[in-house]
């Protein structure tokens, strides 16, 4: 029996009077790799923002190791659970200033200065993200994979339990994403960190992840390996799209080609 | 090693206002006047009217120069602080309030500070509120807000002034002025003790505003309090403005060019922030009021128009450069 990590239980949440998320109920076991994926405001970030505690659920719960997220000190839930979100503003210290604020939630009270132990955290994860050459660079002077890299290093000094992710891949070229994918899987593999993530490339998610959560008009569509979820039967619905989906021949993996309904008819009589 | 410095160079300006003035009195002839002992007329120029204006400027530069450290890192723009977001109009109008009604009478001299300090806070809630109700701080927008509020609060001084018997229209206006020039040493007291304070409690909260640079969100994922930290960092701006014009009146701009400029010199970390701020505040009031009791003798200027000459060329500059990173 899997133990699970995070439990979400009836959970339903939203901005002012709009219910954005109804009836959420789902498990994310300990060390698999789960990807969040879904139309355009299917409720994808809204779920992420909700776990990570910038929204306060209006019914049901949230259970990390049992225990409810609402109930944890500010401190206590970031050395758990870390993010890597997309409103990083852009700042006038180093990367290795940035990434020495992952060390924050292990501060005790009235310490303001890090610890020698700090320090070698900071060092070990800018070794294993490949962030040690930007060591020195200031944050606004990186490109945007760097800043990735940057931000996944912070996280990971925060030793959490369980990484979030908001789509860590969007405004980079096929090359950076695949390099930030393979970094988190690696990190997943050799380290054991939970990670859930939300990408909205469904081909990059089925190669990724060991399962999958698809969200359509704020509740769970279907969740399950990528082949459970996605078949052209279940994209086409949600997704509102005529699609192809065919085995990566390397992977196995699940792998969507677009099709017009033209191209179908054609295809088929050939 | 920064720090040092600037402690240095506190210290030499401390001494060249010291020194400097309608009685030049020479470096060399301190000791002199201190082994004398008191009595004679330079002991009397040195402590009795020069260093009690060098110990107002060091509190009330830093305190000053701290507010606007402060603001910067919480709306995590480089152009606010008490001046340029309308709080020291706030504090000011709070301060006429209290001699129109007399409430001085009623509590003592400690009601300038404190009703400085009630309209100072009054004007940020109003402000942020504002702010996060458009949902995003934008630079501009903030801006022309306090500029209304200055504007409102000094009609509404004026107003006051207008209506006001003439012994309280002696009080405003010679207050208003701004001055580091306050006889009455339990207010000089009050500063110095206050601004320190503002350091110390504020220094609590110098990593939650580093974190809070990376935006609220961030702030909250490393498990900062961020409701917690803006409201006691809320509360010590205001205090610290309200304190600064309720001793020595609108002084602006002090704020401004001492952050920006030391976030250059010692980088953007608030631990070493702060206290460079404070001090680099603290000389730069100190030689703006040696300028402003030294530049046509043997009158005076207040040294709000030194401050405002210097300040405001430094925001335009400011404003006109492409980007500004905190």
């Amino acid at each position: 029996m899997k133990k699970a990590l995070l439990s979400v239980e009836d959970l339903s949440c939203g901005y002012g009077k709009e219910l954005i998320l109804h009836d959420m109920d789902f498990k994310v076991y300990r060390g698999e790799l789960m990807c969040i994926i879904g139309p355009n405001g299917s409720g994808k970030s809204t779920l992420l923002r909700t776990i990570s505690r910038i929204l306060k659920p209006r019914r049901g719960k949230i259970l990390l190791d049992g225990k409810n997220i609402d109930r944890m000190r500010h401190k206590e839930f970031a050395q758990k659970i870390a993010v890597v979100s997309q409103t990083l503003e852009s700042t006038g210290m180093t990367v290795q200033e940035y990434i020495l604020l992952g060390r924050l939630p292990y501060f005790r009270k009235y310490q303001f200065f890090e610890t020698d132990n700090d320090e070698n955290i900071v060092q070990k994860y800018m070794e294993l993200t490949d962030a040690l050459k930007l060591k020195t660079t200031m944050m606004s002077e990186i490109s945007g994979g760097e800043r990735q890299l940057a931000s996944i290093a912070r996280a990971l000094t925060q030793e959490p339990a369980l990484l979030l992710l908001d789509e860590p891949t969007s405004h980079l070229d096929i090359t950076h994403q695949v390099q930030i994918l393979e970094l988190i899987k690696r990190l997943n593999r050799e380290l054991g960190l939970t990670v859930l993530m939300v990408l909205h490339d469904l081909n990059l998610a089925s190669e990724y992840s060991s399962r999958l959560l698809l969200l359509n008009n704020g509740s769970i569509h279907k969740i399950g390996r990528p082949e459970e979820v996605i078949t052209y039967r279940i994209i086409e619905e949600v997704y509102e799209t005529v699609v192809l989906v065919e085995k990566n021949p390397l992977s196995g993996k699940p792998c969507v080609f677009l099709a017009t309904e033209e191209e179908m008819r054609e295809g088929k009589t050939v | 090693m920064i720090l040092f410095i600037l402690a240095a160079i506190l210290i030499a300006v401390s001494l060249i206002s010291l020194c400097v003035g309608a009685a030049g009195i020479s470096l060399r002839r301190i000791p002199h006047i201190i082994w004398e002992g008191k009595g004679s007329g330079e002991y009397s120029i040195l402590f009795d009217i020069r260093l009690p204006r060098i110990i107002l400027g060091f509190a009330i530069g830093g305190a000053l120069s701290l507010a606007g450290t402060i603001l910067q890192g919480i709306f995590r723009n480089p152009l606010v602080e008490p001046y340029t977001l309308g709080i020291s109009g706030g504090a000011s109008l709070g301060v006429c309030l209290n001699i129109a009604f007399k409430w001085y009478d009623a509590v003592g001299i400690i009601a300038y500070p404190i009703s400085g300090f009630l309209g100072a806070a009054l004007v940020i809630v109003f402000v942020y509120s504002l702010s996060m109700k458009t949902g995003t701080l934008k630079t501009q927008g903030i801006l022309l807000t306090g500029v209304m509020i200055s504007f409102i609060s000094s009609s509404l001084v004026m107003l006051i002034m207008a209506l006001s018997r003439s012994e309280d229209l002696h009080g405003i206006v010679f207050w208003i002025m701004g001055s580091l020039d306050e006889p009455n040493m339990l207010l000089i007291r009050v500063a110095v003790i206050g601004a320190l304070a503002g350091l110390i409690l504020s220094y609590f909260f110098c990593l939650d505003l580093n974190a809070l640079a990376l935006g609220e969100e961030e702030a909250i994922h490393l498990g900062i309090n961020v409701e917690k930290t803006k409201r006691m960092l809320f509360i010590i701006a205001s205090f610290l403005t309200g304190l600064s014009v309720s001793v020595a009146g609108i002084i602006g701009f002090v704020g401004l060019i001492i952050p920006h400029l030391m976030r250059m010199f010692t980088g953007t970390d608030h631990r070493i922030l702060f206290i460079s701020a404070f001090l680099a505040g603290s000389s730069f009031l100190i030689l703006c009021d040696t300028l402003a009791r030294t530049v046509i003798e043997p009158f005076e200027l207040p040294v709000g128009v030194i401050t405002g000459i210097i300040g405001g060329a430094v925001f335009v500059y400011a404003l006109s450069k492409k980007q500004v990173t905190l």
